[in-house]
């Protein structure tokens, strides 16, 4: 029988390795002004206070709320405020398995976000259908939403929820603000019927 | 195509001051994160009528699926039931195949399955107790259990890997012996956890507004509530002592001496507390269960599964080097052992009531037809009787005190 | 004198004689089988009588037979005496041109989601039930997806490699 190796001793915290800084985006800095790109400075501000809107049909809810919970705080990244309203949330991170049943409701809350908007797909079940390959289950939310980021597990770690989620604010960061009204968007939105 | 055909508009009585009642859809995605079902209100000011509940929107077809699969990989379906509770749903799983096959288990597989189905259960109570609080408008206490919930699902790592759909234990035992790491960890657990659920009781139980707004709203006789098949604390909190834990004992729970807290009227708040009287039960029952585990020396120690090698796999460094091992796995894994033909039902005692397997057998690998009894899917129907003229609010936290769990009512 | 399934087996031979057959104990249940047009008689007797009290019920489920031609679809009912501890399933069996049940909804409410649950998944008609619809699947399904001559999976999609599930196919 193996014996556990890791995490088993208790981690002191270090000032010098526990806390970072951010870098400033490149720009020009001045004696009281600062330029830069206007996407860098709208992504900058963006990314970290996105307000995810947790879309929890089943057992990945258990752990968004886990995520949620004091342990893997989510709330340091910005995600203090989870809405439960379309119009004023971020991110709609689905977690959970959709059937068929539910998929007009998920197109209708995805219909009902205001620009910009990302999905965040957590979970086997929202990513594919996950181990319910069946008749009424719907297999993967891109059938019907596009999706920017998949967190794949079954249920996924909170670790990995907040990988997904520093993914996601790494997308948002780099996203260009001409990019909603460009041609390339309308195609993906016309793929999937949206207008 | 969701809607469906629905009394609309009940006409109220002379002298009302509206002319007739409000639809309210209290719909699938709402913020009291319980998972997708559907209440359609129709609702006279703020007083509820009649309530119209609309379920399947997790319908995931686990009773089709299980006719695919051996009895060996159910247990993962079954763990996606329950979600807040899982283990207690694989035991069950596990003992209903122990009953078909005629696999006795020996007592210290017992006292662990214990163990582990009592801290299953502690964590679901948990969950319901803290989100009734945050549905009547009080986040911190949610954040104080789920701090020891974090605890119990480190337990569950240590000894099948996983945090949330466990997948734990094998038809006959366990897959691995508990380390001592995981019994550091329970040590852990039962020293710290008495002074949280003292402070949660502290911030709850005789708290004012609290007990104002659970008190008196979503209760059910005693009768109607077993007409209802009400099964576990709901049915407990009416002031029926069914308990299958003590009805038809399994997994050796007669070993064990603790109470089954009862209600008088089955309202909310006698709801909350007979969960959190069962949550200190469990902890008595868990402390005594580790008492008599520690009680086994030496070899005994080091059982943690029944001697089925018809069912249980092998040993895989045994399977590379000795020949009947080899074979063994060969006939589990292709199908080739003799699954006894037959019926049987078996229930446990869930963290929600009586969860049910009713198994019936062709002899073949996979199940000809395998039921689960989910106790969720059974008493929601009597929300609209619980909440026949009260008012909105109260409606949501007579939702949230009975404990739904989408993915076991949709089966 | 304490309940058993002998004594539970003699009161419903005396009561209802040769209609109710097949009397076995698998795992120590009492099981046993009744025509279907009699299955609300058999559940108040045994509701009502005094000696055996059945006043709960725990489960209702069906299950098809395909190969016993007359009576494909069989629907179980699980019942349980609270006071004295002892189950009992009885089954009552229809076929499948004309699956007519009388409903029990009006002895035990419980019954109601479990016979649309019931009604959903393989089709037998409860008659005198109050709302049979579909519950759990969506309402514009046309078959009964529990029988066992429909698949598991969706039909409709093209991205799976049957030769990947050893069904024969490829890739389109």
């Amino acid at each position: 029988m193996r014996p556990v190796r890791f995490n088993i001793h208790a981690k002191q915290p270090d000032a010098r390795t526990a806390v970072g800084v951010a870098d400033a985006p490149p720009g020009y800095p001045g004696d009281g002004f600062f330029t830069a790109k206007l996407s860098d400075v709208v992504g900058l501000a963006r990314k970290n206070s996105i307000w995810p809107l947790p879309f929890a049909t089943s057992c990945c809810g258990i752990e968004f709320m886990a995520t949620m919970g004091s342990h893997y705080d989510l709330a340091r990244f910005g995600s203090e405020r989870v809405g439960f309203s379309p119009r004023q949330c971020d991110l709609l991170m689905v977690m959970g398995t959709i059937a068929k049943k539910m998929a007009p409701v998920v197109k209708q809350v995805y219909l009902q976000m205001a620009e910009p908007r990302w999905v965040l797909s957590m979970g086997a079940c929202a990513c594919s259908g996950g181990i319910f390959d069946t008749y009424s289950v719907l297999q993967g939310i891109d059938q019907i939403i596009p999706v920017d980021i998949y967190v794949p597990g079954c249920p996924p770690r909170p670790e990995a929820v907040i990988d997904g989620i520093m993914r996601i604010q790494e997308l948002v960061g780099m996203e260009s603000i001409r990019r909603r009204n460009g041609d390339r968007y309308k195609e993906l939105m016309e793929s999937y019927g949206i207008q | 195509m969701i809607m469906q055909e629905h009394q609309h508009h009940i006409k109220l009585p002379e002298g009302s001051i509206e002319k007739q009642t409000t639809t309210l859809n209290l719909g699938p995605t709402h913020p009291a994160t319980h998972g997708v079902f559907q209440n359609i209100l129709e609702l006279d000011g703020e007083r509820i009528v009649s309530a119209e509940q609309t379920v399947g929107y997790i319908h995931r077809a686990f009773e089709k699926l299980a006719e695919r699969r051996p009895l060996y990989q159910i247990t993962t379906l079954t763990d996606r039931m329950n979600y807040c509770s899982s283990p207690i749903n694989n035991m069950g799983w596990h003992m209903t195949c122990e009953k078909l096959l005629q696999v006795k288990t020996p007592k210290r597989v017992d006292y662990l399955r214990i163990i582990i189905m009592e801290l299953a259960r502690i964590s679901d109570h948990l969950i319901c107790n803290s989100i009734v609080g945050v549905d009547s408008g009080a986040y911190t206490g949610f954040l104080y259990v789920m701090q020891y919930r974090e605890l119990i699902y480190e337990i569950y790592e240590e000894i099948c890997g996983s945090r949330l759909t466990t997948n734990i234990g094998r038809i006959g035992g366990f897959e691995r012996n508990f380390t001592a790491v995981a019994f550091e960890k329970l040590e852990k657990f039962l020293r710290e956890y008495p002074k949280v659920l003292k402070e949660f009781n502290n911030l709850f139980m005789r708290n004012r507004i609290f007990m104002e707004r659970l008190q008196g709203t979503g209760g059910i006789s005693a009768e109607r509530a077993l007409n209802y098949g009400f099964t576990g604390p709901n049915l407990r909190a009416a002031g029926v002592d069914y308990d299958v834990r003590v009805h038809t004992p399994y997994c050796s729970y007669e070993d064990f001496d603790f109470i089954v807290p009862v209600g008088n009227t089955g309202d909310n708040y006698d709801k909350f507390l007979v969960r959190d009287e069962e949550m200190w039960q469990s902890l008595s029952i868990i402390e005594q269960a580790y008492r008599k585990v520690q009680e086994f020396k030496g070899a005994d120690a080091d059982v943690y599964h029944a001697d089925v090698p018809e069912y249980y796999l092998p040993d895989k460094k045994d399977v590379y080097t000795k020949m009947e091992a080899l074979i063994w796995h060969f006939k589990i894994v292709m199908g080739e052992t003799a699954i006894p033909v037959g019926q049987v039902y078996h229930s446990v005692e869930g963290a929600n009531g009586e969860l049910g397997f009713y198994l019936i057998s062709d002899g073949g690998r996979t199940p000809y037809r395998l039921h689960f009894r989910r106790p969720c899917f059974i008493y929601y129907q009597a929300y609209d009787e619980l909440t026949k003229g009260s008012m909105l609010s109260d409606a949501i936290i007579t939702m949230s005190s009975l404990n739904l769990i989408a993915g076991e009512m949709d089966a | 004198m304490p309940l058993s399934n002998e004594f539970i087996q003699t009161r419903l031979q005396e009561k209802f004689g040769d209609s109710v057959s097949a009397f076995e104990q698998p795992y120590g249940m009492l099981s046993f089988e009744a025509p279907h047009e009699m299955n609300l008689k058999v559940m108040q007797y045994l509701y009502d009588a005094e000696d055996l009290k059945f006043r709960f019920l725990t489960d209702l489920c069906a299950v098809h037979y395909p190969d016993q031609p007359g009576r494909e679809l069989a629907v179980v009912y699980h019942l349980h005496n609270l006071t004295d501890n002892i189950r009992i399933r009885f089954r009552v069996h229809v076929s499948i041109e004309k699956p007519d049940v009388f409903t029990a909804t009006n002895l035990f409410s419980a019954a109601n989601w479990m016979e649309r649950e019931t009604y959903d998944f393989f089709g037998v008609n409860f008659i005198g039930h109050p709302n049979l619809k579909r519950i759990l699947n969506v309402d514009e399904m046309d078959y009964f997806p529990m029988r066992k001559e429909f698949p598991l999976e969706d039909q409709v999609r093209l991205d799976k490699d049957d030769e990947m599930f050893g069904r024969g196919g490829s890739i389109n």
